[in-house]
C-alpha cells in the first residue's frame, strides 16, 4: 500500500518534471524541472530495492551532471535566446502526428494485451546488500566493462580539457 | 521499500515544511514597506551598470566537469570498498589497474594546465 | 500507550522531531559558543549583554530575524528566490536522518547511509546556485559560482578519504560503521598501523571547505563580496542560509566522528575495566565540572536576575550530570554523550581553525583541492588497500 503511494509520488515526480522540463521558458526552471525528474527516477530506483543506484543517481545526476547544466546556463548568458520566438507553429501537425502515435498504441495494446508476458524475475538472489551484490557483479562477470570505464572515463578527461581550453 | 526509509521520508517532509512553514509565518509578524531604493540589486551603494547574468570565465566548467568525472570514478570504487576484504588481492589489483589509468589521465590534465586557476 | 511506544516507528519519529525542533536553538547557541570562543583567542569578552555572559543572545537574534523586513529585490527570480534557501535547509537537515546517535537512538539506519549523506550534500550545492542565480546581482552570482565550485572540488577529496575509511569498516550503513569499530575494539583513525590517520586529515581539511569555514571561507569573503551568494539575502531567509551552514558543520564533523572516531563508542572500548569509567564518572564530571564553574561566576555578575538564572543553569548542570550515575539512564545517555562530545571537540576545532589561518586566495584554493587533497586522497586509498590486507 504504503509502496503503491510512493510509487505514483515518485511517477508523478518523473512525468510532471519532464513535462515542465520541455515546456517552461526559463532555463534555469527548465534544470531546476528536470532535476525533480532525476530525483523520482532516484525514487524509483529505491522501489525495485537498488538503494545503490538511488543514492549514485542523486549524487551523479542531481549534485554533478545538474551542477554542470547550471555552470553552463549561467555562463553563456541564454536570455535573449529565450525570450526569442521558436518556431512552434507547426501545432497543428504535431497534434496530428500525437493523436495517430496513441491511437496506435491503444490499438496495439488492446489488440495485443492477451499475449504480453512479463520478465521472469532475476535468477540472482537477494544477499545481506545492494551494494556488496553489485561488488560482487561487477569484480566477476563484469571485470572487463568495469575496466573499460576507467578508459571512458581517461578519455572524458582529455576531451573535456582539450575542447575547453586552448592550446597554449 | 528496502526497510529503514520510510522514517527517513518521514524526515525529509518535516524538514521540508520547517522552513516553509516559519517562512509562511513570519510574514504575519514581520513589516513590509518596499521602495524602490530597497529593492535595487545591492552595488555598494551605486546603481548597478549592468545586469548580473552576464557571461563568466570558462574555468567553473573545467572544473564542473572535472567533478562528474571523478565523481563518477570515485562512485565506481565505492562496492570494491565496501566487499574489499572478501575480494581480496584480485581485487586490489583490479582497482590498481583502474585507478593507474586513470591517474595518466589526471596527470595529463595536470600537465596542460587543466588545474591551474590563473 | 504502550503499544505506541513499542511500535517501530515510534523511536525514528520522536528524534525526528526532537532534531527538528532543537537543531535551530543548538545552531544559535553554535554562534554564540563561535563567538565567545573566538572572542578568548582574541582576548576579548564576546557578547555578554543580553543574559548572563551573552547567554540569551541566540535568542534575541532569532527574534530579531524573525521580525526583521524580508526584502526581494525587483529583478530577482522571484519564485527560486523562495525556494533556495528551503532547498539548503531541508538538504542539511536531512543528512541528520542518518546520524547514529547511539545504537538505539537514530532516524533511520539504510544501508546506504554514508551515501546519503553525499546525495543530500550534493543536491544543498543547489540551494546555493540557485540562490546566488536569482538575486540578480554581481556579488551573489559570484560568490555562488565560486561556492559551488569549490564544494564540487573539495567533495572528490572528500569521497576518496571517505573510501579509505569504508575499507576498513566494509559497511554503507551508519550503525554499520559503528558496530564494526566496536567489534575491532578499536577506533579507525588507528586503525591500519596507524595510517588511516592521512584519509582523516584529508577528510577534515575537506570537510572545511565543504562548510565554507576559514580559511576557504572563499564564498563569502566579505571584504571582495560582501556577503557571497546571500548578499541579497534578508531575515529569515538568511537565517536559513546560516542554520543550513551550521547544520553542514555539525553533520561533516558528525560523520568524521563516526567514520573515524568511533561514533557512540567511548575511548578504549574493548577495555571493559574502563567502561564505568567512561560512560557514568567522566560525562558525570563533565558535567558538574562545567557547573561548579558557573557557580564561580555568579558573585561578578552585575544583576540580579542574571544570578538567578546563571544558579538556575549550574544547578541544572550538576543535576544532569548526576543523572549519568544512574545505571538505568547510564545504557540511554553515555552513547548520546559520546557522540556529542567527539562532535564539540571537532567543531572546537575548525572554530580553532578560523581563530588561526587567514584566507586563502581562490587559486591557491583550487590549487590545494585539486593538486595536493586529491591526489593524497588517492594514494591512501591504494596505500590501505595494501596494508588493510596484512593487518
Amino acid at each position: 500500500m504504503l509502496d503503491v503511494f510512493f510509487f505514483y509520488a515518485f511517477a508523478a515526480l518523473v512525468l510532471g518534471g519532464a513535462l515542465l522540463t520541455v515546456t517552461l521558458r526559463n532555463t534555469v526552471h527548465c534544470a531546476i524541472s528536470l532535476i525533480a525528474s532525476l530525483s523520482g527516477v532516484a525514487g524509483i530506483f529505491l522501489l525495485q530495492k537498488a538503494e545503490f543506484l538511488f543514492a549514485v543517481q542523486i549524487i551523479v545526476y542531481v549534485g554533478g551532471v545538474m551542477v554542470l547544466f547550471l555552470f553552463v546556463i549561467m555562463l553563456v548568458n541564454l536570455d535573449t535566446a529565450a525570450r526569442d520566438r521558436q518556431f512552434n507553429r507547426q501545432w497543428i501537425a504535431a497534434v496530428a502526428c500525437v493523436l495517430a502515435i496513441g491511437a496506435e498504441g491503444v490499438y496495439f495494446v488492446r489488440s495485443g494485451s492477451g499475449a504480453w508476458t512479463f520478465a521472469a524475475p532475476s535468477e540472482f538472489a537477494l544477499s545481506a546488500g545492494n551494494t556488496e551484490d553489485i561488488a560482487r557483479m561487477l569484480f566477476s562477470e563484469y571485470l572487463v566493462p568495469f575496466e573499460i570505464a576507467s578508459v571512458l572515463l581517461l578519455v572524458a578527461v582529455v576531451g573535456s580539457v582539450l575542447m575547453a581550453r586552448r592550446e597554449a | 521499500m528496502p526497510p529503514g526509509y520510510l522514517p527517513l521520508f518521514i524526515f525529509l517532509a518535516v524538514a521540508i515544511l520547517l522552513p516553509t512553514l516559519t517562512l509562511v509565518a513570519a510574514r504575519l509578524v514581520r513589516p513590509s514597506a518596499p521602495s524602490r531604493t530597497k529593492l535595487e540589486p545591492y552595488e555598494c551603494g551605486i546603481k548597478a551598470a549592468s545586469n548580473s547574468r552576464g557571461r563568466y570565465t570558462v574555468r567553473f566548467y573545467i572544473i564542473a566537469i572535472l567533478f562528474v568525472i571523478f565523481d563518477v570514478e570515485t562512485i565506481f570504487l565505492l562496492p570494491w570498498a565496501v566487499q574489499y576484504r572478501t575480494l581480496g588481492w584480485f581485487g586490489v589489483a583490479e582497482v590498481f589497474v583502474f585507478l593507474s589509468i586513470l591517474i595518466v589521465g589526471y596527470i595529463w590534465a595536470y600537465k596542460k594546465g587543466a588545474f591551474e586557476w590563473v | 500507550m504502550n503499544a505506541v511506544i513499542q511500535h517501530p516507528l515510534f523511536i525514528p519519529v520522536l528524534t525526528t522531531l526532537v532534531v527538528c525542533a532543537l537543531f535551530p536553538l543548538v545552531a544559535g547557541y553554535l554562534v554564540l559558543i563561535e563567538r565567545k570562543v573566538l572572542a578568548d583567542f582574541q582576548v576579548r569578552l564576546g557578547p555578554m549583554r543580553v543574559g548572563p555572559h551573552g547567554l540569551l543572545q541566540p535568542l534575541a537574534d532569532a527574534l530579531k530575524l524573525i521580525l526583521k523586513e524580508d526584502i526581494i529585490p525587483e529583478d530577482s527570480d522571484h519564485l527560486i528566490f523562495w525556494i533556495a534557501p528551503i532547498i539548503s535547509t531541508f538538504t542539511a537537515l536531512t543528512a541528520f536522518a542518518v546520524l547514529p546517535f547511539s545504537a538505539r537512538i537514530f532516524v533511520s539506519d539504510v544501508n546506504v547511509g554514508i551515501l546519503v549523506i553525499s546525495a543530500v550534500s550534493a543536491v544543498g550545492i543547489l540551494g546555493i546556485i540557485l540562490g546566488g542565480w536569482s538575486s540578480n546581482s554581481h556579488y551573489s552570482l559570484l560568490g555562488s559560482l565560486r561556492s559551488a565550485a569549490q564544494l564540487v572540488s573539495y567533495e572528490v577529496a572528500l569521497t576518496f578519504a571517505l573510501l579509505s575509511a569504508l575499507m576498513v569498516a566494509g559497511t554503507l550503513s551508519m550503525q554499520g560503521i559503528v558496530h564494526a569499530q566496536q567489534q575491532r575494539g578499536v577506533w579507525f583513525v588507528f586503525e591500519n598501523f596507524g595510517f588511516m590517520i592521512v584519509p582523516f586529515v584529508v577528510f577534515l581539511i575537506s570537510a572545511t571547505a565543504e562548510t565554507n569555514r576559514i580559511p576557504f571561507d572563499l564564498p563569502e569573503a566579505e571584504s571582495e563580496l560582501t556577503g557571497g551568494y546571500h548578499t541579497e539575502y534578508s531575515g529569515v531567509r538568511w537565517g536559513f542560509f546560516m542554520l543550513s551552514e551550521y547544520a553542514n558543520l555539525f553533520v561533516a564533523s558528525a560523520v568524521g566522528v563516526t567514520l573515524f572516531w568511533g561514533g557512540w563508542l567511548p575511548p578504549f572500548p574493548s577495555v571493559a575495566a574502563l567502561g564505568w569509567f567512561f560512560d557514568a564518572l567522566f560525562p558525570a564530571l563533565i558535567f558538574a565540572g562545567s557547573g561548579a564553574s558557573s557557580l564561580v561566576l555568579i558573585p561578578k555578575l552585575p544583576y540580579r536576575p542574571h544570578r538567578i538564572l546563571m544558579a538556575i543553569i549550574a544547578a541544572a548542570l550538576v543535576a544532569f550530570g548526576a543523572l549519568f550515575l544512574v545505571p538505568a539512564l547510564t545504557t540511554w545517555f553515555a552513547p548520546v554523550f559520546w557522540f556529542l562530545f567527539k562532535i564539540a571537540l571537532v567543531i572546537y576545532l575548525m572554530i580553532w581553525f578560523r581563530g588561526t589561518f587567514p584566507r586563502f586566495r581562490y587559486d591557491q584554493l583550487m590549487n590545494i583541492g585539486w593538486k595536493y587533497m586529491i591526489p593524497i586522497g588517492m594514494g591512501a586509498v591504494m596505500v590501505n588497500a595494501v596494508l588493510g590486507m596484512f593487518r
